[in-house]
C-alpha cells in the first residue's frame, strides 16, 4: 500500500533518479513506437508496390460493382447481378442468423446440462459429464464436418424422414411448417411486443410494492392479459390469418414451409452442441460457487426446490456466470465463421469469394474485421449492461 | 472427526448396523440413493435407461457386430452393401499411414513417427513439477531441435524432406507446440506491456490484443495465406506452413497475454513494493518476483487455453495445409472409400480427444492440488 508522503522538499538525488526514470521511460516508448511504425510503414510500402505491379486497385469502389456471385441461402432478395455491397449485406445477415439463434439455443441447452450435471440422479449427472467431456475435447471444425457428412447421408427428399406431420428431414435439410407473415400478423406481433414491454414495467412496480409491504403479488394475470389476451383480441378484430402452411413434396424438392438448408442446419447444430458444453461447465461452477449456507437457509425457510433454485441460488450464481458467458457468446460468433468449411455463405465466406474475384485482399479482410469487431462490441456492451444490472447491490 | 475414527475400540459401528452391509444390500442401497431416490428421479432413470439402452445397442451393432474390420485391396463392395447397418473399419488400416503422416515419403515415415513420440515425451516431462525451471527450457530447446532434424533431415545420412511434403499428426503437433513455444514469451511481454505505466507501450499492446481477439482465427489465417505475400518485398517468398505458424504465434500471444494479465493482477501490491524496496530493476523485479507468482496463479486457465489452441490448429484445413484433419478429409477423396468418412472422422476424433482429455485431466489435477495446498 502506498503511504501518503508528507510534503517535504525532495532531496536532489531523488529528483535526479526520478527524472532519469522518466527519461528512460520516454526512451523505451519512442523506441517501441518507432519500431512499430517502421515495420508497419515498410509492410505498407511493400503492399502498395505489389498492388501496383499486379494492377490491383485499392479502395472500396469495388463494392458498387456487380458481384456475379450466387448465394444459395439468403433471407433478403438477392441475385448475382446485385453489387458486392448487397452480397456483403447478405453475408452479415447470414452470420447474425447463425450467431443469434445459436446463442439462444446454446444458452438453453447448456443451462439444462449444467443443472443436470448437479442432479442427484447418478445416471443423469454422469451422462451430462460424458456429453461435456466428449464435445469439449474434439475440435469444432471436425464436429462440423461430421454433422455435415451425417446430413448428406440422410435419405433423399422423396424418402424423407418424417418424425411428425409437416416436419421433414432429408439431405435437403430440415423443412418445417411455416406461417406466412403479412401486415396484419405484424401488427399483432407488435402488440404482443408492446405488451411484453408494459409487463416488464408492471413487474418492476409489483416487486417494488412487495418490497414495501412484504405481500406477494402475482404478475401472471397481467402477462395473460397483455401478452396473450389483447393481441388475440386485436388479431380477431383486424382479421389476421394464422393458417399454417405445411410443406409438400413436389417432384424432387419441397414447396412451402420453412427450409433450413443442410449447411445452415449442420453449422447450427455444431455450434450449439459445442458451445453448450462450455456453457454447462460455466453454469455448473456458477451454481457450485453459491455458498451451501444459502441452500441450508432456504431449506430452513421451507422453500420448495424449484423456488429455491429460481429465487435464491440462480440470482447469486448469475453474478459468477455472466462474465465467462460473455466470452462464450463472443466465441460462438467468431466460430460461426467456420461456415466457410461447409459452404454456408456467411460474411467470411463471401469476403473470401470477393477476395478471390477482385484480388482486393486488404479491403475484404478489413470488412471482416469491421463486422466482427462491431458484433463483438455489441455483445460486450449488452452483457456489461446486464452484468451491472444483476451485480451485487449492497443494502 | 479424526479423533472419533482413531478411537482405540469402537464396538458399535456408527450409522447402519453391520449385518446389512452385504454386497447385494449395498448395491440396492446405492441404487436407491442414486437412481431411485424419489418418484421424479425414478421416472428419469427409467427413461434414460430405455433411451441409452436403445442407443447403445444400435451403436454396438453398427460399430462392432455388423462392422467389417479387414478387406483386401480396394474391394469395398461388402462395405458399401452394409452402409448404414455396419461400420467399415477396414478404411483405417488401409489409410492410417496417410492420415497420420500425409505425403511424407513412405519409406521414411519412421521419422515423423519418432518426432511424434518426441513431442509426447516432451509434453509428459513438461507436466512433471520436479522438472520445472531451467532444465525444462533446455529440454524444450533440445527436443525442438531434434524434431527439426528428424522432419527435415539433410544431415546424419537422412534424406532432406521439404516441408510441403509434411502432413498429418506431426504438422498438427508442430503448429500447436511452436505456436505455444513462441506465443508464450510474446504473451508475457504483451501482458507486462499492458500493465506498464508508459502510455504508448500500453496502448500498442491493447491494440494488438483487442484486434487479434476481436476477429475470427480464420480471418487471421486468410491474412497469412493471402495478404502476407502482398506485404513482402519482391522475391521474398515464405513457405505456407511458416506463414500459418506466424499467424498462430500472433494468435496464441494475444490470448495467452490476457490469461497472464489475470495472473499479474492477482499478485498482491506488497510484492511489487518489496521488489522495489530491494532496488531490483524492472526486468529483475518481474522475472524473479512477479511472474513466477503470477503464472502459478493461472496454470489451470493456461492449460485450458492450450487445449483450445490445440483444437484450433485444425482450422488450417481451410487454407489447405495438411494437418491431421486435412489428411483425414483428403484420405476419403479416393472414390472407392468415399462413403466412409464417418469412420475416418471417428478415428481422428479419438486422436484429438486423447490429447485434449489428457490435458484437461492434468488441469483438473493441478486445480485440486492448488485447492488442497
Amino acid at each position: 500500500m502506498t503511504v501518503s508522503t508528507p510534503e517535504t522538499p525532495r532531496p536532489a538525488r531523488w529528483r535526479a533518479s526520478w527524472s532519469r526514470q522518466r527519461l528512460s521511460g520516454l526512451f523505451w516508448q519512442i523506441l517501441v513506437v518507432g519500431i512499430a511504425v517502421a515495420v508497419v510503414g515498410w509492410l505498407w510500402s511493400n503492399a502498395l508496390h505489389n498492388l501496383s505491379v499486379r494492377r490491383i486497385s485499392t479502395g472500396f469502389a469495388f463494392l458498387g460493382r456487380e458481384a456475379g456471385m450466387p448465394i444459395a441461402d439468403s433471407w433478403i432478395a438477392y441475385s448475382p447481378k446485385d453489387p458486392y455491397a448487397r452480397a456483403f449485406l447478405v453475408g452479415i445477415i447470414n452470420t447474425l442468423r447463425v450467431a443469434v439463434i445459436g446463442i439462444v439455443l446454446a444458452t438453453v441447452l447448456g443451462t439444462l446440462i449444467g443443472i443436470a450435471r448437479l442432479s442427484s440422479n447418478w445416471l443423469l449427472s454422469r451422462l451430462s459429464a460424458v456429453y461435456v467431456e466428449i464435445l469439449r475435447d474434439v475440435p469444432l471444425l471436425l464436429q462440423l464436418l461430421f454433422w455435415y457428412v451425417l446430413m448428406q447421408g440422410l435419405p433423399a427428399a422423396r424418402s424423407a424422414w418424417k418424425p411428425i406431420d409437416g416436419v421433414y428431414l432429408s439431405n435437403r435439410g430440415l423443412i418445417l411448417p411455416s406461417i406466412p407473415i403479412e401486415d396484419t400478423n405484424l401488427w399483432v406481433l407488435g402488440a404482443a411486443a408492446l405488451g411484453l414491454i408494459a409487463l416488464y414495467f408492471i413487474r418492476r412496480r409489483l416487486v417494488a410494492l412487495q418490497m414495501a409491504d412484504g405481500r406477494m403479488r402475482h404478475a401472471w394475470p397481467y402477462a395473460l392479459g397483455l401478452v396473450v389476451g389483447l393481441p388475440a383480441l386485436l388479431s380477431w378484430a383486424i382479421g389476421a390469418s394464422w393458417s399454417i402452411t405445411l410443406p409438400e413434396l413436389r417432384g424432387f424438392n419441397f414447396v412451402g414451409g420453412l427450409t433450413l438448408a443442410p449447411e445452415y442446419f449442420a453449422l447450427l447444430i455444431a455450434l450449439v452442441t459445442y458451445t453448450s458444453a462450455f456453457i454447462a461447465e460455466i453454469v455448473r461452477s456458477g451454481i457450485q460457487a453459491v455458498h451451501t449456507g444459502q441452500w441450508d437457509a432456504a431449506k430452513a425457510l421451507g422453500l420448495r426446490r424449484s423456488f429455491m433454485l429460481r429465487h435464491i441460488v440462480l440470482p447469486q450464481a448469475l453474478r459468477v456466470i455472466i462474465p465467462p458467458m460473455t466470452s462464450q457468446y463472443l466465441n460462438l460468433t467468431k466460430n460461426s465463421s467456420l461456415a466457410v468449411a461447409v459452404g454456408y455463405q456467411d460474411i467470411v465466406s463471401i469476403a473470401n469469394t470477393t477476395l478471390n474475384q477482385t484480388g482486393q485482399a486488404i479491403e475484404a479482410i478489413a470488412l471482416i474485421m469491421l463486422v466482427f469487431l462491431t458484433i463483438s462490441l455489441g455483445i460486450s456492451l449488452f452483457m456489461n449492461w446486464y452484468n451491472s444490472r444483476i451485480a451485487l447491490v449492497e443494502r | 472427526m479424526t479423533s472419533m475414527t482413531s478411537a482405540p475400540e469402537n464396538p458399535l459401528p456408527l450409522g447402519r448396523p453391520q449385518y446389512r452391509r452385504t454386497p447385494s444390500r449395498r448395491i440396492i442401497g446405492w441404487l436407491r440413493t442414486n437412481l431411485f431416490a424419489s418418484i421424479p428421479s425414478s421416472i428419469m432413470s427409467l427413461l434414460l435407461i430405455a433411451v441409452l439402452g436403445k442407443a447403445l445397442i444400435s451403436l454396438v451393432q453398427w460399430g462392432f457386430v455388423n462392422a467389417i474390420w479387414i478387406l483386401s485391396g480396394d474391394q469395398t463392395g461388402p462395405c458399401r452393401a452394409l452402409r448404414g447397418i455396419g461400420a467399415c473399419w477396414a478404411v483405417i488400416p488401409e489409410k492410417y499411414r496417410f492420415i497420420l503422416f500425409g505425403t511424407y515419403p513412405f519409406s521414411e515415415q519412421w521419422r515423423p513417427a519418432l518426432a511424434t513420440l518426441t513431442f509426447i515425451a516432451l509434453f509428459y516431462l513438461t507436466t512433471r513439477r520436479s522438472f520445472w525451471g531451467r532444465k525444462l527450457v533446455a529440454t524444450w530447446i533440445g527436443a525442438l531441435v531434434l524434431i527439426g532434424v528428424l522432419m527435415w533431415g539433410g544431415i546424419f545420412d537422412l534424406t532432406y524432406v521439404s516441408q510441403d511434403r509434411w502432413g498429418g499428426l506431426p504438422v498438427t503437433l508442430i503448429l500447436a507446440t511452436f505456436g505455444l513455444a513462441f506465443g508464450f514469451p510474446l504473451g508475457i511481454l504483451v501482458a507486462l506491456g499492458r500493465r506498464s505505466k508508459l502510455p504508448a507501450i500500453r496502448s500498442l499492446c491493447v491494440l494488438y490484443v483487442e484486434l487479434i481477439r476481436g476477429v475470427p482465427l480464420i480471418s487471421l489465417l486468410f491474412m497469412a495465406s493471402v495478404m502476407f505475400p502482398l506485404f513482402m518485398p519482391d522475391g521474398v517468398n515464405i513457405d505456407k506452413l511458416l506463414r500459418a505458424q506466424i499467424a498462430f504465434v500472433l494468435y496464441a500471444g494475444a490470448y495467452l497475454a490476457e490469461v497472464i494479465r489475470g495472473g499479474l493482477q492477482a499478485v498482491p501490491r506488497g510484492q511489487y513494493d518489496a521488489a522495489d524496496a530491494l532496488g531490483l530493476s524492472y526486468w529483475k523485479k518481474n522475472g524473479l518476483i512477479i511472474l513466477p507468482q503470477a503464472i502459478r496463479h493461472v496454470i489451470p486457465p493456461l492449460v485450458n487455453t492450450f487445449i483450445a489452441f490445440f483444437k484450433d490448429t485444425s482450422l488450417v484445413l481451410i487454407i489447405g495445409i495438411f494437418d491431421l484433419l486435412t489428411t483425414a478429409k483428403t484420405s476419403i477423396i479416393d472414390p472407392a472409400w468415399q462413403s466412409f468418412s464417418v469412420e475416418v472422422y471417428i478415428f481422428v476424433s479419438l486422436i484429438y480427444f486423447a490429447f485434449c482429455f489428457a490435458m484437461s485431466r492434468y488441469s483438473r489435477q493441478l486445480e485440486a492440488q492448488a485447492r488442497s495446498s
